[in-house]
């Protein structure tokens, strides 16, 4: 279930759904009312096959049962749990700390902090991320031209602490 | 009560003996039981038979409201309810219990007598129809001579509680929910009937016991196959109308949730909305039984070496079947306009139901069934 829409199965979806034959514009009242009854006929029948095939194919189900199967819960891909940055394996990000993100949100639940590196440039020092303000929008993962930061999959965010919901996102300041 | 429509080739319905005793083996040790005291032995069997049908009825739109969540959740993708008992089997029991919980509110411009009536119309017409489906040779409460009649003019009833419950809420909605009801059964019941007087036509019975006896044997003596399309025909049509008659999607004008918040039932709530909600699925179970007894040869095995298994099974099997393809609709058809509605039945449904009875007049007539 990489991508949601394979759950409706897009290219069986398109074939079944071929485009209906027009009534020819000439056609007489009798033969538009047998098209018609022919067409309707055959797109109820469609419908039916596409609704038993779902009925009888338990990988079609979506729904899952959360507790139980916490474990090995499917998340789709296209979820907007928090913001997260995703580090690569030396620990190193792609953020560029151009706050493009930071102007995106319409929350400010971002605040990017920079600081200067030894060469001079101006690096990424802090990426501050405010869980409690955010409203999960996915503005900012728009906004960012380098895909530095991406919508999580994480969503049992609860917590009884609220500093717990202010959190620096980047675990190293930027490179150059 | 003027002369029934029955063609007159076939033997004119008696008009003396109109219900048949019950006769099975409860029944004959009731009779032992009360000996000469007959009029007792008629009051304890029908109070038994009536509570039986309740019994029934109850059990079955539970099921029904069960099998109903289920298949439209598989239908959608989704499960269902699966956490009150094996798969949310226990689930019409929390509905149920919610729904009694509730308290039952009486809006102030109710006209409180057709307010608190309705609700009981539909149930009622539905237990009486129950009354007259033969179960099996001997389990039928009543068999009148026009039974087909009975369950017709039953079927006709139904539309009176949408009717009477949608004036007497005094609400708009449930107004036009009513009015769009009444269009919609007149239309349809008009080629509901044509569809039962071809069954009449085909078998020569207008009794439901004399129906399913006239299909004895072989499957292929149902009346679905034996009359050559014409039956089968009829049975499409059937569940058209019926579908119709039920007021289920994609027919179900006179609730329509997306344009009229509920339709003829938005000011009832707890047990008045429940009454309404579980007659549905009786009215359901009743369609079901009839187009069975009708077409599928009700209580009689596919073939008779599997007489081994008792008639009712034979009849419920037969039924749920086609609860599940009415079910089947629902979940899968979107809504009509009402426009479209009237289009269907005026222009295509009943001119292929009236044709479709000329055919199997013919066929009678040339001595082909
Ligand atoms: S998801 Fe929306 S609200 Fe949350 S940080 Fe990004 S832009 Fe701000
Ligand atoms: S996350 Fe992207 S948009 Fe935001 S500061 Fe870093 S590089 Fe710029």
């Amino acid at each position: 279930m990489s991508n949601p829409r394979d759950i409706l199965g897009p290219q069986r979806f398109s074939q079944s759904h071929a485009a209906p034959k027009l009534i020819p514009p000439n056609a007489s009242v009798t033969k538009r009312y047998f098209i018609r009854v022919v067409t309707g006929v055959t797109s109820l029948l469609t419908g039916m096959r596409v609704t038993i095939g779902k009925f009888f194919d338990p990988r079609t189900t979506v729904t899952q049962q959360y507790p139980e199967n916490r474990d090995e819960l499917k998340m789709a891909e296209r979820f907007r749990g928090r913001v997260v940055m995703p580090h690569d394996a030396d620990g190193e990000h792609n953020c560029t700390g151009c706050t493009l993100c930071e102007k995106a949100c319409p929350n400010g639940s971002i605040s990017v902090l920079n600081t200067k590196h030894a060469s001079g440039r101006k690096i990424l020092g802090k990426y501050i991320y405010r869980l409690d303000s955010c409203t999960l929008c996915n503005l900012c993962i728009e906004a960012c031209p380098f895909g530095a930061i991406e919508m999580g999959t994480e969503f049992e965010l609860a917590t009884t602490r609220k500093e717990g919901l202010v959190e620096i996102l980047n675990k190293k300041a930027g490179r150059l | 009560m003027s002369e029934p429509a029955v063609p007159s080739a076939l033997e004119p319905a008696s008009a003396t003996e109109t219900v048949a005793a019950p006769t099975s083996a409860i029944a004959d040790w009731i009779r032992d039981l009360c000996g000469d005291q007959e009029w007792l032995a008629w009051v304890v069997i029908t109070l038994i038979g009536l509570g039986a049908l309740a019994a029934l009825a109850s059990v079955s739109a539970m099921v029904l409201v069960w099998m109903e969540r289920k298949v439209s959740a598989h239908m959608q993708l989704r499960l269902g309810p699966m956490r009150t008992g094996w798969h949310g089997a226990l689930q019409p029991m929390a509905d149920g219990l919610k729904l009694l919980f509730k308290e039952g509110l009486l809006p102030r411009t109710t006209d409180l007598f057709s307010y608190l009536l309705a609700p009981f119309i539909p149930m009622a017409t539905a237990l009486l129809a129950l009354a007259v489906i033969p179960f099996s040779e001997t389990w039928q409460l009543a068999d009148p001579e026009l039974g087909i009649i009975y369950v017709a003019a039953l079927s006709g009833m139904s539309v009176f509680a949408i009717l009477i419950g949608s004036w007497g809420s005094n609400n708009k909605y449930s107004l036009l929910g009513g009015m769009r009801a009444a269009a919609q059964a007149l239309s349809y019941e008009i080629s509901l009937l044509l569809v039962l007087m071809t069954a009449v036509l085909m078998s020569g019975e207008t009794a439901m016991q004399a129906i399913v006896q006239s299909q004895e044997g072989y499957f292929w003596n149902w009346w679905l196959i034996r009359a050559p399309g014409v039956g089968f025909i009829a049975f499409i049509a059937f569940i058209i109308s019926a579908t119709a008659e039920l007021n289920r999607a994609p027919f179900d004008f006179a609730e329509s949730e997306s344009e009229l918040t509920g339709g003829f039932h938005t000011e009832y709530a707890g047990m008045a909305f429940a009454m309404f909600f579980l007659a549905e699925y009786v009215h359901l179970l009743v369609a079901a039984c009839l187009g069975a007894v009708l077409f599928l040869g009700g209580y009689l095995p596919p073939v008779p070496a599997l007489a081994f298994i008792p008639g009712p099974v034979w009849l419920l099997v037969k039924a749920f079947g086609l609860v599940f393809l009415f079910m089947w609709f629902r979940w899968t058809f979107p809504r009509l306009r009402i426009d479209q509605l009237l289009n269907l039945e005026w222009k295509f449904l009943m001119p292929v139901a009236l044709l479709n009875l000329l055919a199997a007049g013919a066929l009678r007539g040339w001595g082909w069934l």
